[in-house]
């Protein structure tokens, strides 16, 4: 391996960057590291931002994602943006930070994750919100536990996982919470017929849900309130608003870099399956990638916290020129919902029958919200999906098959599972 | 120490739990790796209210099916956060058929919300 990389940056302190440098380590990587992270925090955990570390009042819960003794021999630049990518001749990249310093790596590791889209007009106006950071979580925080002592409405805008945790944590606090979706139902999209338990158990909790809700603008009302404002002229007042509105990879910084960006991604870094990008000894890792898919044939973005993860091994595999590279498993994504776990593994959208309750529906019912489905393509299983029976998902997850599609023009239309 | 269940109760790289008058409270996992070895460690990761038993056995590690720490069946250690603490691991006897267990005498490492006692 001596033809390996001597410094490797990665770029994106969170975890996939950590994973990766975590990686390059156990696979014994012996040279110089550099992580860059344009936060000032430590790498930490995402998930429970919308949901116990929102729902609690005392700020104590763990969300440090580095081991305790753990050292990764990394020189860590933590509050500093990349800003520019530049590709060096022989390979790897230099990359000039917000502070002014450039630095260089024969190895490069792209993994600056997604923001938060929020392209509404008064996205900016005090006690509107976002939720993507441990920044962000405190300031929502802060407002949640105000709205509960004055009694005056949040509005989650948004039918997606983020804005459905939200609204659960917040209406557990004690909030007044309206649910502006875009579909008929929250989470329609991510759970197709499956999501009428998850809209009956926010209704029970006491969250109004206001359906095909187009928010065109957020304005000020009165003295300190605010005015969310639909389409059809609708308009919900509110104390708090919250966009959950989706995610759009971090990228902007590397137009013109000779990365190629996928605009039918959302403009993810377009990467091969060991997340190589076309420049060499670039990568990328996580949210901001989106990874060529040799089963399926074509590149299918995974935005969760399990392919962050696992991601940066093949990353460090790949770099460092390892014959074997690490399996990867089918996508898994889990939220917890009024004490309730939603498990998701698997392609859902690549099923023979992706919205049919009775071919999928395996065991439980509906209208007890504990459930399990599971999804078959040609008869093998391709993904499972439960409410509140984890013992039983775990055992199916381990069993799934990833399709091979012999002809890419199968896949699908729309979002993947 | 007290029997746990048979050998051939858990195929090569499958675990089980086991939770009775023998596990003192806390349900245990027992697993029965490729190489042919049997490791008991308890079952509730330490992270979150999860089975391990219901993970994924690699060699002597076990990964949680929930958020994906990884336990050494061997010392107990954790690889990554989000869990940040060893599990119990309990000395195993195989003798004959049967699964021997002897409890460790260490308190266990129970994530917010699991008490030990309590039946699962």
């Amino acid at each position: 391996m001596s033809s390996g990389p001597q410094h490797v940056v990665v770029i994106g302190a969170s975890l996939a960057g950590l994973s990766t440098a975590r990686a390059l380590r156990s696979q014994g990587f012996a040279g110089t590291i550099t992580v860059v992270g344009d936060e000032l925090h430590r790498p930490y955990d995402r998930p429970p931002l919308s949901k116990e570390f929102l729902g609690s009042l005392d700020a104590k819960v763990e969300l440090g994602l580095e081991g305790v003794a753990e050292n990764l021999d990394a020189t860590w630049r933590l509050g500093e943006r990349a800003q520019n990518l530049s590709a060096l001749p022989g390979g790897g990249a230099r990359v000039v930070l917000s502070g002014g310093d450039a630095i260089e790596g024969d190895g490069i590791v792209i993994a600056t994750g997604a923001s938060a889209r929020c392209t509404l007009p008064g996205v900016g106006l005090p006690g509107v919100h976002v939720l993507r950071t441990l920044d962000d979580a405190m300031a929502l925080r802060a407002d949640l536990h105000e709205a509960v002592a004055d009694g005056r409405p949040v509005v989650v805008v948004g039918g997606g996982f983020i804005a459905t945790e939200v609204a659960a944590t917040a209406r557990e606090l004690g909030c007044c919470v309206t649910l502006l979706v875009p579909d008929d139902m929250p989470l329609r999209s991510v759970l197709g017929p499956f999501a009428e338990p998850i809209a009956s158990l926010h209704r029970e909790h006491g969250v109004t849900i206001r359906t095909h809700a187009r928010v065109q603008e957020v304005r000020r009302a009165g003295a300190s309130g605010l005015e969310v404002l639909m389409s059809n002229g609708d308009q919900e007042l509110a104390g708090t608003v919250v966009l959950g509105v989706g995610a759009k990879p971090a990228t902007a910084w590397l137009t013109g870099s000779g990365v190629t960006l996928d605009s039918a991604a959302k403009g993810a870094i377009r990467c091969d399956e060991t997340g190589a990008t076309d420049l060499p000894a670039v990568f990328a890792v996580g949210d901001c990638a989106v990874w060529f898919h040799p089963g399926l044939g074509y590149h299918y973005p995974i935005e969760h916290w399990t392919s962050a993860k696992e991601r940066g091994a093949v990353v460090a595999a790949r770099l460092l020129g390892a014959e074997r590279l690490p399996i990867s498993r089918p996508p898994y994504v889990w939220s917890d919902l009024y004490g309730k776990k939603l498990q998701l593994a698997g392609y859902r959208s690549l099923a023979d029958h992706p919205d049919a309750v009775a071919q999928a529906l395996e065991g439980g019912s509906l209208q007890d919200c504990s459930f399990t489905a599971v999804y078959r393509r040609a008869g093998e299983p391709v993904a499972v999906l439960a409410l509140d029976q984890p013992r039983i998902f775990a055992g199916i997850r381990r069993r799934l098959v990833t399709p091979t599609l012999s002809h890419p023009s199968a896949r699908p239309e729309g979002a993947p599972a | 120490m007290f029997p746990a269940c048979s050998r051939s109760a858990i195929e090569p790289g499958e675990g089980l739990r086991v939770d009775g008058p023998g596990t003192q409270g806390v349900a245990i996992a027992v697993f029965h790796t490729e190489d042919g070895e049997f490791f008991a460690v308890d079952d509730t990761c330490t992270h979150q209210d999860a089975s391990l038993a219901d993970g994924w056995l690699e060699g002597c590690e076990v990964e949680c099916p929930l958020h994906a720490s990884r336990f050494d069946l061997r010392t107990g250690a954790v690889d990554a956060p989000p869990a940040k603490r060893p599990i119990r691991t309990h000395a195993v006897a195989v003798i004959d058929d049967t699964v021997y267990v002897t409890m460790s005498s260490e308190p266990p490492n129970l994530p917010p919300g699991v008490q030990a006692g309590a039946t699962a």
